[in-house]
């Protein structure tokens, strides 16, 4: 039991921290409710969806900063393709971007094995790049989404404190995450990032599998403008705030910079608490200037209580 | 356990080579290995010797010559091809994922569970759990599970790269006999290490290289290591460049540094030394015996475990490397680039000492600056064509800077760590004379050096140390190679285990 709570002290840490929130957002706006919860879960949803994206590649040692403008893609090509489609092509729809996400992903992954140029600037180019794409794709906000699509993501599912994006949001990640981190490859994406030369010795073809890391970000990113287009019900060719976003979600959630450590489930936990903050100090009416700052310092005190307690840990 | 009928060779290497640009790293490597021996594989340093275990290992490909397993020609490409056919290497530093648990770590390199835990037990590692994390394991817990994931695979051909290093003595005195018991089962080890004792104790032979070359091969017999020795040197034992005798110590008392049982960690146990004023001191040890600890610690880079550090009679102790400056100990990495700022000039280089003294905030006298930069870099005989970027000069030069610096500024105790290394021979004279000079003016030295021959060259004493501890002070003039080499590998006279 003390094992369990040691390795997962982490997230259970932020667990505590979103149910003492979601205490204090009842507090503070007495008629908080089921119709609250939803419009919250699916707000953070293309947010949640970033922040898996970038969690895969830090855990695999790199970073994306092209996880916004694959988002803007594989958003409005969704609302070009499904604008007056029917039910079978909007099924296409699904299946094709979600293709093109892991293309894209691996376009990225492959220009840095490739060219080894650092994973940072060849994502600062790739954002540009992708921006652009999204932009000859649709020049302005347009297109539609089959309406359909949207009762998937609104309202509750079978009982009312239960979001439907929610649990759509859960399905998604659980469907890739969870046989991928008992696999081979999964185990093969955390070793690369904990320690290149080791996996390398231990005979993990290293390139093949960074390439599938970033593939596996474009997948999620492109569920993310998916879910997007679905719940606007049109594209939107600018990327959305979600690069920093993600950024921060996946540092607040214990996944390191620099690769190896961490997983999905605290990353994701982190994007809601980040997300609820938010929401109570709009709700607090706070200037949106100070609710920025508020959320800088939170990060930082968090990451460092995080260090404080992990170096005692070590010590004992 | 020589056989007499002869098997062909599991593994033979012929011919090997390897540039690196315009180094020659190899140029006529060769190892036999029969089944069920065991063959150390030793040089000096700088022989070749990593050089060729990469590529045996697939970590590099050769560039001419033939590795054959069981007959046949084979070229790996890559660590996971090499272990494909049956040879699986244990490295010097754990190859272990740090932050994946023992089991993941299996799962991932495939390796059997059941067989890896006999091994684990077998090897003397009790209550292991296959859900410890591997950065919560200690280091010597790592080489024996290393050790233990290698045997659970069934290698046909072992290869041990200073396996027994970071070990307690009861678990070295476990590998050693699990190794030959695999042996006279029909295994075929290579094994490499710096200890005489443990390759007299378990090997069939040595296979000796030499500047790139193997220049020998011996069977393992009753003192045989002074053999193994000479093969190491070879007939390269040309006399040095000569300095005045002399160089005497300052008749200026007591010593100006004294090292009382210093230690840091397990890697330096107990080093006591002491340093001269106008003495140049060296250091010989093999590599990882404890000389970087010792090094960082004088420099205030590492806290000292236990002992002393004096300084003209007054106890110090460093917090930080400007601590340490301040005392007038100034340290000069064994890496170029720890201690120069590359994309700045020569010039800049040279004066920083000269500005960067603790207290020293004022303007910078620019006309005394640039005299006393122009007069060092005239006798240092830099290369001037290549003055505006530090990282665009030789090596040599760029070694000749970091020494150079601290003419121009005046140092009281200069500790440099292998400043010769990877330099030719001109600029090497060039060095030995600047440290001679600095030495003249009154400052001491701690010079340590991977090559032995340049001791007599440089030195006034040298002190060497293994395993953390020193095992012999000697005079210069006595300082030939072979004194040196057995005095590093630990052989101080006594008989060893046959």
């Amino acid at each position: 039991m003390s094992r369990i709570v040691a390795r997962h002290g982490w997230t259970l840490g932020l667990l505590a921290i979103l149910v003492l929130l979601f205490a204090f957002t009842k507090v503070i706006q007495p008629n908080f409710g089921p119709t609250g919860l939803d419009s919250l879960s699916r707000a953070t949803l293309p947010f949640a969806f970033a922040t898996a994206a970038m969690a895969i590649v830090v855990i695999a040692g790199g970073i994306d900063l092209s996880v916004a403008s694959m988002m803007a893609v594989a958003g409005v090509t969704t609302a070009v393709m499904m604008d007056g489609a029917g039910t079978g092509m909007t099924l296409f729809t699904v299946v094709a971007v979600l293709v093109i996400g892991l293309g894209m992903g691996a376009i990225n992954g492959a220009l840095i094995v490739v060219t080894r140029v650092p994973d940072i600037v060849v994502t600062l180019a790739m954002l540009f790049v992708w921006e652009g794409v999204a932009l000859l794709i649709l020049k302005a906000p347009g297109g539609a989404a089959t309406p359909w699509l949207r009762e998937i993501i609104v309202g509750p599912f079978l009982v009312p404190w239960l979001p439907k994006s929610f649990v759509f949001l859960v399905v998604c990640l659980a469907v890739v995450w969870i046989p991928l981190r008992r696999s081979r490859l999964g185990l093969s994406i955390y070793a690369i990032g904990s320690d290149e030369l080791a996996a390398y010795r231990s005979g993990i073809a290293i390139g093949r599998t960074r390439i599938i890391a970033y593939a596996l970000c474009g997948l999620f990113a492109a569920m993310g403008g998916l879910t997007l287009t679905m719940s606007t019900g049109n594209g939107e060719p600018i990327p959305g705030p979600y690069l920093m976003a993600s950024v921060a979600a996946v540092v607040l959630g214990g996944v390191v910079l620099g690769g190896g450590k961490g997983a999905l489930l605290g990353p994701i936990i982190a994007v809601f608490i980040l997300r609820l903050v938010r929401m109570d100090l709009t709700l607090m009416s706070v200037d949106p200037n100070v609710t920025t700052i508020v959320e800088g310092t939170i990060m930082v005190v968090v990451v460092m209580i995080g260090g404080v307690l992990a170096m005692r840990g070590r010590r004992q | 356990m020589t056989d007499n009928q002869n098997p062909p060779p599991l593994l033979e290497a012929s011919g090997v080579s390897k540039r690196f640009g315009a180094v020659v790293a190899l140029h006529d490597a060769a190892l036999r290995l029969r089944p069920g021996e065991i063959v150390a594989l030793m040089g000096a340093n700088g022989a070749g010797k990593s050089t060729f275990v990469k590529i045996l290992t697939g970590a590099l490909r050769r560039d001419n010559g033939h590795i054959r397993i069981r007959g046949a020609d084979t070229n790996f490409s890559s660590p996971a091809q090499a272990r494909k056919s049956g040879l699986i290497p244990v490295y010097q530093e754990p190859s272990l994922i740090p932050d994946l648990d023992v089991a993941d770590n299996l799962r991932l390199g495939q390796t059997p569970v059941e067989p890896f835990l006999h091994w684990v037990s077998e090897l003397g590692i009790a209550n292991l759990r296959l859900d410890d994390t591997i950065n919560r394991l200690p280091l010597a817990t790592l080489r024996i599970l290393d050790l233990a994931r290698a045997l659970a695979s069934e290698p046909e051909v072992l290869l041990l790269d200073e396996m027994t290093a970071a070990l307690p003595t009861d678990l070295v005195e476990r590998v050693l006999g699990t190794v030959r018991a695999q042996a006279d089962k029909g295994q075929a080890v290579i094994y490499i290490s710096h200890r005489f004792a443990e390759i007299a104790q378990i090997c069939d032979s040595a296979t000796v290289l030499r500047d790139g070359a193997t220049v020998g091969d011996l069977p393992i017999v009753p003192g045989v290591e002074e053999q193994v020795v000479e093969l190491m040197l070879g007939a390269a034992l040309e006399t040095n460049p000569t300095r005045k005798a002399g160089a005497a110590r300052a008749a200026s008392g007591g010593p100006h540094v004294q090292v009382r049982n210093l230690a840091v960690g397990t890697k330096l146990r107990d080093v006591s030394l002491d340093l001269h004023r106008g003495e140049v001191l060296g250091v010989v040890a093999l590599e990882g015996q404890g000389q970087d600890e010792l090094f960082e610690a004088l420099a205030g880079m590492i806290r000292p475990t236990g002992g002393k550090i004096v300084i003209d009679d007054a106890a110090v102790s460093f917090a930080h490397p400007a601590d340490a400056i301040a005392w007038g100990l100034t340290f000069v990495p064994g890496n170029r680039a720890d201690g120069l700022l590359m994309q700045r000039s020569v010039h800049e280089n040279i004066a920083l000492p000269l500005l960067a003294r603790p207290g020293k905030w004022g303007a910078i006298g620019m006309a005394s600056e640039a005299s006393r930069v122009n007069d060092a870099i005239a006798r240092l005989q830099i290369d001037t064509r290549a003055m505006g970027e530090v990282q665009r000069l030789s090596g040599g030069n760029q070694q000749k800077v970091t020494i150079g610096r601290w003419i121009a500024a005046g140092v009281d105790t200069l500790l440099l760590f292998d400043p010769t290394r990877g330099i030719d021979v001109r600029t090497k004279r060039q060095i030995y004379l600047l440290v001679r000079e600095l030495a003249a003016q009154g400052a001491s030295v701690l010079y340590y050096t991977s090559e032995l021959a340049e001791v007599p060259a440089a030195c006034d004493r040298v002190v060497v140390i293994f395993n953390g501890k020193v095992v012999d002070v000697i005079e210069a003039a006595e300082a030939d190679e072979q004194t040196l080499m057995r005095a590093a590998y630990g052989l101080t006279g006594e008989a060893l285990p046959a």
